[in-house]
């Protein structure tokens, strides 16, 4: 394998990207890691003089989403960089080989780089009928996860299917498709959540991996800082409006067409952690909410499980009815309320009852004849 | 209970003839013609001055958090205009913040004052399930509320029923602190206290989503907490043997007769 003795430095220029192409890229990749202003020549060194770290690139379930959205990055573009930069040992989308070669240079990878390539995984692996519905290779996917993650360095789980679990693991998930946490135990996983993941994220993150060599800082939940420590809703262009009190109440409302808030039309902004409200996508041209839609919140866990994507709050199935907590808690208040209600007035009739006759009632509260009698019936 | 029976038969069945007055006559304390009878009126100090401010203090927020919180999770309709002329949202949110906080301090200084504080400060926080007459105690009360008893008990501190009430409360108000900041601590960041101690809140439900579904649930509990506790309040001051809304204002019980149990 010629990665020995490649630098990615060599594999660019060798490939006809200029030295001042090079440069400007490593620039722009270490300003989009936020690495400070020596960033851009460690990230130079790194990649002139580190051999390039084999990339095995495994689907599962899933509906290739995340290699779309790789594809069309565009800081770095990946075309030029990034497939150069990672020896992508083996992608099945996009390799030209196919078949039982395609399939030896899994082996080969693992034997030649044991303990030195980075597992990267889109979709995830069904458990439920021994992992049979997803064969790959004739084999189950979750066969072959495991063991090509038990030789490598670290694990990249490329979005929503491979972190959390996503559509089909959402209930009642008949395949028992889970996140490939669940089955790879003792390996570093770095979770790229998103349906898909923004690209320059997910190069960012590989570029992350490859300069340094080391993962880069994954928070609770196992995600890049850099890319996952805030919320859409925190860098949202439209926050003004919402602390302001301005939203949006219908689709094609004045405030839609003013571009309020979509708080009120379900933006799971408010609850989601990710990176579209800054490096947004497509190059940076757009994310939802700028053209007018609220955050589905796609990359966070379970998030079809959230009820509709329309509303603000969450619809739950309390004793089988579909309901939010709004409809639950007033109907609950309202039993105990009329529960109330009716108590006093047996109460009342009770006591009222109790004191009918000749003789005026005791006095209230005057003494233990008036409190207990009265309720004796 | 036996003078209790007897003073019924003076009243409830007329209280004639001269053996009746001489029964009386046996009873303790003033007692007039109709049977009525001046309790010596016995007074226990039992909410302490610290005790009666957190509960007002807390109260105030519950209504302020209660209100607000609502309005963050249903905001009151579209304001017009500029977005730098209102800070609507802001404010509520402030004022959530605001109440939530003090309601947290308020229930940590709470919980300490149970160490400090009297016999009865520690009631709250803990429940005698190992004691068999405190069982006795609940079931009892609940015959009272269902009709089924004549006379409630008599209870220095909260009956047992109230006790399991205000134990079960201060775990809601527990659980309510932990969601709250936990929910706060995203945008207080990730390096914020908050989020290094309520982080774990994310360990349980992953998607805030959730927790915010279970905050909004903890404060239809309080609601309804809120309405049972006001209504059992009222009717226990006026039908038990002993004060309580004055209670949590002077701190003192006051009990309506001298009967034995």
């Amino acid at each position: 394998m010629r990665a020995h003795t490649e630098t990615f430095y060599e594999v660019i220029r060798r490939q006809g990207i200029s030295r001042r192409s090079f440069v400007k890229f490593c620039s722009l990749t270490a300003a989009s890691l936020g690495l400070g202003s020596t960033g851009a020549a460690n990230l130079a060194q790194a990649l002139e003089t580190k051999p390039r770290i084999p990339v095995i690139w495994m689907h599962g379930l899933e509906c290739t989403c995340c290699t779309e959205s790789f594809i069309r990055s565009a800081h770095p573009l990946a075309k030029d960089v990034i497939l150069s930069m990672i020896s992508l040992d083996y992608d099945d989308t996009i390799m030209a080989a196919a078949g039982h070669q395609a399939e030896a240079i899994l082996q080969e990878t693992r034997q030649k780089h044991k303990g030195g390539y980075i597992l990267a995984v889109e979709g995830n692996p069904p458990l439920n009928e021994d992992g049979m519905f997803c064969i790959d290779g004739g084999r189950p996917f979750v066969e072959r996860l495991k063991e090509m993650a038990s030789d490598s360095l670290a694990v990249v789980a490329w979005g929503s299917c491979a972190s959390w679990g996503c559509v089909q693991a959402a209930k009642p998930n008949p395949t028992q498709a889970v996140p490939i946490d669940k089955v790879i135990r003792d390996k570093p996983i770095i979770k790229v959540p998103g349906c898909p993941p923004i690209a320059e994220v997910m190069t960012g993150v590989i570029s992350y991996v490859l300069m340094f060599g080391t993962l880069p800082e994954l928070d609770r939940q196992g995600r890049p800082k850099m890319f996952y420590s805030q919320r859409i809703h925190d860098k949202c262009y439209r926050r003004p409006h919402f602390d302001a009190g301005q939203f949006v109440e219908a689709w094609d409302d004045e405030g839609a067409r003013k571009g309020y808030c979509l708080y009120k039309m379900g933006c799971k902004g408010p609850t989601t952690y990710n990176a579209c409200s800054t490096t947004r996508w497509n190059g940076g041209v757009s994310f939802p909410i700028q053209s007018g839609h609220g955050c589905i919140g796609c990359s966070e866990d379970g998030f079809w499980d959230q009820g509709s994507f329309y509303d603000r709050l969450t619809t739950i199935n309390a004793f089988g009815v579909e309901a939010n907590a709004d409809q639950v808690g007033l109907a609950a208040a309202g039993v105990v309320g009329a529960g109330i209600a009716i108590h006093a007035g047996v109460t009342a009739v009770r006591r009222l009852t109790s004191k009918a006759g000749p003789e005026k009632p005791p006095g209230n509260g005057n003494g233990a004849t008036g409190a207990s009698n009265s309720t004796a019936g | 209970m036996t003078q209790v029976s007897e003073l019924e038969g003076l009243t409830g069945k007329g209280g004639r003839g001269s053996a009746t007055v001489a029964r009386v006559g046996a009873l303790q304390g003033a007692i007039d013609s109709h049977g009525e009878r001046a309790a010596r009126r016995q007074t226990v100090y039992v909410y302490q001055a610290p005790v009666r401010l957190w509960h007002w203090v807390t109260a105030l927020c519950i209504v302020v958090l209660c209100v607000t919180g609502y309005l963050i999770g249903a905001p009151l309709p579209t304001l017009s205009g500029e977005a730098s002329n209102h800070y609507l949202m802001g404010y509520i949110r402030f004022a959530h913040f605001a109440a939530g906080y003090v309601l947290a301090v308020g229930f940590v200084f709470r919980l300490y004052w149970a160490f400090v504080g009297n016999r009865y400060s520690r009631q709250i926080w803990m429940i005698p399930v190992w004691r068999r007459l405190w069982w006795w105690g609940l079931f009892y009360e609940l015959k009272w509320y269902l009709f089924l008893v004549r006379d409630p008990k008599k209870y220095i501190g909260h009956n047992p029923l109230g006790h399991a009430a205000m134990f079960t409360y201060m775990l809601v108000l527990a659980f309510m602190i932990c969601t709250g900041f936990a929910l706060y601590s995203q945008g207080a960041g990730a390096g914020s206290w908050q989020a290094a101690m309520f982080g774990w809140v994310f360990d349980i439900w992953p998607n805030s989503q959730e927790v915010h579904t279970w905050h909004r649930l903890g404060m239809w509990s309080i609601v309804i907490f809120f309405i049972v506790h006001v209504y059992a309040a009222v009717r226990e001051d006026i039908l038990s043997r002993q004060s309580m809304i004055s209670s949590i204002v002077s701190g003192e019980r006051v009990f309506r007769d001298d009967f034995r149990d």
